[in-house]
Formats: C-alpha cells, sequence, structure tokens
C-alpha cells in the first residue's frame, strides 16, 4: 500500500517535471482562462445585467473557475493517449508497480497542475473587480470544493485518453462533449433565456450545480440560476459532491480495468 | 536450465481475423542468446508482449525464469526488463529524469536510482545528453537509453524487440557494441530482429519465424549453410566476360555462375576476404578491369526463399518504404 501510494507520487512528480521542463504548457493552460476573464468581463459584462453588487465579474468568475477545471479531463486524456501512442504504458506495464500507480499519479498530477491555474486567474479576476464576501475559509474551501471537482472530471479523461487510438482524438473529443456542456449551465448568463428543455438540463448539469455551489462559497447570490426550483438548484453543494462520488465511483474503477488491458495498438 | 520457455502460445486479434502466432514453441537457455527472425507481421512483438506480460495468450503457456507469465505476471516483471520496438520514453523529460524515474518506479531509494543512473548513463556514453529532453536525441541515443531504461534492475532475463530497426549504420553498430558488453556480462537475451546479419553477429543461436510459427531453428552457422553461405559477385565489360569466368574458375577452384545479360559471375566462397583479394590481385595482372566486385551476405529473403520457397513479401514492402522516406 506504501509502496503504490509512492508509485503514484513517482508518476505525479513526474508530471510536474514535465511542467518545469517545457514551460509553455502550464503557461498556456493559464493564460487560456485568464483570457476568457477579461473578454467576458469587458464583452459581455456591459451586456448582461447581473443584478448583484459588484457587477458581472462577481457571477463570472465562479463559472470561469469551474470551466477551467472541468478541461482538466482534456490534459488528462490527451496526456494518456499520447504516453499510450509512445509505448510508455507499455513500459509502465512491464514494470513490477500496482495497476492503479500510473493513473492515479496521473490524476493527481492534474490536479496540481490546477492549484497553479487557479491562483493566477483569481489573481487576474481581483485586478478586474472580483471581491468574494464570504471571508477566507470559504473562499479557501471554494478552492477544495473546485480541485476536487477538477480531480474527478480528470478520472473520465483517463478513460477516454486510455480508449481513443490518437491523441488528437482525445482532444477533439473533449472539446466537442466539455465546451457544450460549461455553455449550457449558469456559468456565464441567465439559463430563463435559454429553451425550456435546455433550462432543466442546465439546472441539472453538474457544471451548474459546481458553479452555484462557487457562487454562495463565494458570497455572490446566483441570479443566474434557479429558474425551476429544482433540488440541484436548492442544494448546491451536496449536489455537486453526489455528481463527483458518482463520477469517480464510475470512472475510477473502469480506468483501472481499462488500463489493465490497454495496449499500445 | 531453460530461462525462457513457450509451448504452443496461439494470438489472433481483431476477434481471431488475424491470426498473429499460430503455435509457436520456443525456449532460451540460460545465459544465452537467441535471435528470433522473421519479416514483419511475423509474429515477433506479439511473442515478446506475451513474454514480458504485456498481453495474454489465447492458448499455450509461457514461462520466464521458471515463472508462469500468465498465473504469475507480478513475479516476472520483477525480473525482466523490456526494450520494446519503438523507444518508450518521456520525450519532455531528460535522460537524468527518464532513468531517476524508472528507478523509482522499480523501487530504487532516491539516492540508489541516481546512482544507477549515472552508470547507465556512463555505460552508454550518454552523460553528456543527460540533462538534455529525449526530444533532442538522434534515433541511436533514445535506443540506447531505452536499453538503459531496462536494465535498471539488472534483470535476468532481457527483451529486445527490434533494437537496431530505423537505426542508420552507425547507430546500429553502436547498439550491437552495447548489446555485446550485455552479452558477455551473462544476461539471458532474447531479441527479435529482420536482419540476418544482426542475429548472426548478436545471438548464439536463432529461431527464424513465419506467420507464427518457427520454421527453422539453429546457430547462424548451421542455417547459412542451408542458405548456402557468402558469395562473390562480379561484374565486367563484356569483351572481358570470357576471360573474367575463366579466370575466376582457376583462382577459386569452383564453378561460377554466368548472367550474360547482367555480365554478372556470381560464386559461393568460403574464405570470403582472402578471395576477394586473390580475384582483385589476378585481374589486375589480366588488365581486367571490374566495374563492380562485391561480396553478398546471405539475406533473410536468401533464407526465406531457401526455406519456404517464398520470398518474406512483408519485408520487401518494409524496405521499400524506409527508402521512400
Ligand atoms: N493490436 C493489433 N490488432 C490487430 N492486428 C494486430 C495487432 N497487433 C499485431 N497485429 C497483426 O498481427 C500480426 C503479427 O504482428 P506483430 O507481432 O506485430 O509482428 P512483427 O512484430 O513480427 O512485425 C501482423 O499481421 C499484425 O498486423
Ligand atoms: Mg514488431
Amino acid at each position: 500500500m506504501i509502496q503504490t501510494i509512492g508509485d503514484c507520487l513517482v508518476i505525479t512528480k513526474r508530471q510536474l517535471l514535465q511542467l518545469i521542463r517545457v514551460p509553455e504548457v502550464i503557461i498556456f493552460a493559464t493564460i487560456q482562462p485568464a483570457m476568457f476573464v477579461l473578454l467576458f468581463r469587458y464583452v459581455f459584462g456591459g451586456a448582461i445585467s447581473s443584478g448583484v453588487q459588484g457587477g458581472y465579474v462577481q457571477l463570472l468568475m465562479p463559472g470561469i473557475f469551474v470551466q477551467t477545471v472541468a478541461f482538466t479531463l482534456a490534459g488528462t486524456a490527451v496526456g494518456l493517449a499520447e504516453d499510450m501512442q509512445k509505448g510508455l504504458i507499455d513500459r509502465f506495464r512491464s514494470l513490477p508497480i500496482a495497476r492503479s500507480a500510473v493513473v492515479i499519479g496521473r490524476t493527481i498530477g492534474d490536479s496540481t497542475q490546477n492549484i497553479v491555474t487557479l491562483v493566477v486567474m483569481a489573481l487576474v479576476g481581483f485586478a478586474v473587480g472580483w471581491r468574494p464576501s464570504s471571508g477566507f475559509f470559504k473562499v479557501f474551501l471554494a478552492f477544495l470544493f473546485l480541485l476536487a471537482f477538477g480531480f474527478s472530471m480528470s478520472w473520465i479523461g483517463v478513460l477516454i485518453g486510455l480508449s481513443v487510438r490518437e491523441a488528437r482524438v482525445a482532444q477533439n473529443l473533449v472539446f466537442i462533449s466539455v465546451f457544450p456542456l460549461t455553455f449550457l449551465s449558469n456559468a456565464f448568463a441567465p439559463t430563463t433565456g435559454m429553451p425550456r428543455v435546455l433550462q432543466y438540463f442546465a439546472e441539472w448539469n453538474p457544471v451548474s450545480t459546481m458553479v452555484a455551489a462557487c457562487r454562495q462559497l463565494f458570497g455572490t447570490p446566483n441570479h443566474f440560476g434557479a429558474t425551476a426550483n429544482s433540488w440541484p438548484s436548492q442544494n448546491p453543494l451536496w449536489m455537486s459532491l453526489l455528481y463527483m462520488a458518482l463520477i469517480v465511483g464510475i470512472f475510477l474503477p473502469l480506468s483501472v480495468r481499462k488500463y489493465k488491458n490497454a495496449s499500445s495498438k | 536450465m531453460k530461462s525462457v520457455i513457450a509451448e504452443n502460445l496461439t494470438k489472433t486479434y481483431r476477434n481471431g481475423e488475424v491470426k498473429a502466432l499460430a503455435g509457436l514453441s520456443l525456449d532460451v537457455e540460460e545465459g544465452t542468446v537467441l535471435a528470433v527472425l522473421g519479416p514483419n507481421g511475423a509474429g515477433k512483438t506479439t511473442l515478446v508482449r506475451i513474454l514480458a506480460t504485456l498481453l495474454t495468450p489465447d492458448t499455450g503457456s509461457a514461462s520466464v525464469g521458471g515463472i508462469d507469465v500468465v498465473k504469475n505476471p507480478d513475479a516476472v516483471r520483477q525480473i525482466i526488463g523490456l526494450s520494446g520496438q519503438y523507444a518508450a520514453l518521456d520525450e519532455t523529460l531528460t535522460g537524468w529524469d527518464n532513468l531517476t524515474m524508472f528507478g523509482r518506479l522499480y523501487h530504487l531509494s532516491g539516492s540508489a536510482s541516481k546512482k544507477r543512473a549515472e552508470e547507465l548513463l556512463e555505460r552508454f556514453s550518454l552523460t553528456e545528453a543527460a540533462k538534455r529532453p529525449i526530444r533532442t536525441y538522434s534515433g541511436g541515443m533514445r535506443r540506447r537509453l531505452d536499453l538503459a531504461a531496462s536494465l535498471i534492475i539488472k534483470p535476468k532475463v532481457l527483451f529486445l524487440d527490434e533494437p537496431t530497426t530505423g537505426l542508420d549504420p552507425r547507430g546500429r553498430q553502436e547498439m550491437w557494441g552495447v548489446i555485446d558488453e550485455l552479452v558477455k556480462g551473462g544476461v539471458t537475451l532474447l531479441l527479435t530482429t529482420q536482419y540476418l546479419e544482426e542475429a548472426d553477429h548478436l545471438a548464439d543461436d536463432i529461431a527464424v519465424i513465419d506467420h507464427g510459427t518457427v520454421i527453422a531453428r539453429g546457430t547462424s552457422d548451421v542455417l547459412k549453410s542451408q542458405v548456402g553461405g557468402e558469395r562473390l559477385e562480379l561484374v565486367v565489360e563484356s569483351h572481358n566476360l570470357s576471360a573474367a569466368v575463366a579466370l575466376v574458375k582457376s583462382a577459386l577452384s569452383v564453378d561460377p555462375t554466368v548472367d550474360d545479360g547482367m555480365r554478372r559471375i556470381t560464386v559461393p566462397v568460403s574464405e570470403s576476404s582472402a578471395a576477394l583479394v586473390k580475384v582483385l590481385r589476378l585481374l589486375d595482372e589480366a588488365k581486367i578491369h571490374p566495374l563492380d566486385i562485391a561480396l553478398k551476405r546471405p539475406s533473410l529473403d536468401d533464407v526465406f526463399i531457401s526455406l519456404t520457397g517464398h520470398v518474406a513479401e512483408e519485408a520487401v514492402v518494409e524496405v521499400a518504404k524506409k527508402g521512400r522516406k
């Protein structure tokens, strides 16, 4: 058991080393969300009436945080697909290490990367007027919550990365599935503007419950959600925790099994 | 004692559509080198992957170091080293990073894995490149580092899948040198190759495989004598042809084969370089200038033609592809 944890950490360390050796990766992974903050803040900020004190940026920041950690799954999927293509997974599988170590190490590594990204985004947000009003403890809790969500999404990425033949396929698959998910939500605009069916979808969407939960933790009223007064919109924290548990509960065992049978071709 | 035993292995892909192994059996004596020689698609990689516990066979059994690869893969992984057909390294990390990482994954302590990385880099002449990312390495350097990574725990049995395919002649020579060293150290080695010359150079014993089964097994001398050994080929201008034929015949006391159209004289030779020198000297004395003269070693194709009556089709295709690159 201790050995398995050690093996996971070696894999995690490998990923963090990659960030040091090729810093461009994390720089771009950070610039993109930072750019989103600025674009949404100044392009939509004027057009969308937020109805909260401090303006649109208060509602926007939780949305962008969640979108960014949701995309953790892209990094995981592409990274693993590349490792498969290069035969690295084969080598790992020929080593005397636990089946789960490589994939657990990878998801932890990708989550660690999120810390850097979130800190930079928070600073950019702060610079353009974001002011969480709930106090240090709750803000800290919100960030833990975001990291946990990123970690659970990462497990979906593992399964995708190990299932596709090429890294590019993983990339495309992730984008066409995650982008709609993040936009069909309360992240950037009120769901009341959507057709009725989509409103229900948006309300049950894990991205929405996450965003609502974060707004709650940051002390911002969730003016973009709650059209149907459904249970998820009333209890976003619990619903989000439930979603995370579900995702990990389903995708972790599937991924480990997939890894066991993975072959490079 | 046999370090590797494979018995009647079969493996199919795509629900039985592709038959990669069709009842393959072979063994490797402890401390010796077996070359598995076969064209592209013969089943070499599939065999290595089964022996290295990456793939389970459909039927048949295999053991490495006396341990069953299907029943007890974890124990097998403790004693093997594997260097696959393509270098499996983290391209963004340095050579040093890669080796220390694999050291830790073999459960060496931090300092032991550093020490081992240093030793291996030194031994494979990679110390200078140690702090450079792998993506800046040449093909030969990659293969050497990949091999180094498979030697971290001093494996009892080592598998090398086509260790020199895709390398330039110099890279190949260096790789051969490295493997020679290893063999002197007494490792049990199973390597695969498409080149008879390579099998000849590196291995004690050769198993020729085709369509997933072993079609011949023996030392390279035995195989070569089946094929007919080395030949001397000589091309001259047509007005010199008959004189050259007579000259070769008297020099080597063997009847040469003559291709009139190509003006080519072919003759089997045993002491090849001595024969070459002798023929060249006589030609010079007779003032005949050869257009081309060369020693031809039997190739995998020759082995195949003599063993199966057909050429190693896919190998030919592969060579053609490489030529185009
Ligand atoms: N994952 C796979 N799926 C389908 N066919 C495969 C797969 N791997 C290998 N094959 C086929 O099995 C046969 C043997 O392949 P392989 O063991 O790679 O041969 P070699 O290494 O000698 O070139 C080939 O016909 C190859 O196309
Ligand atoms: Mg192969």
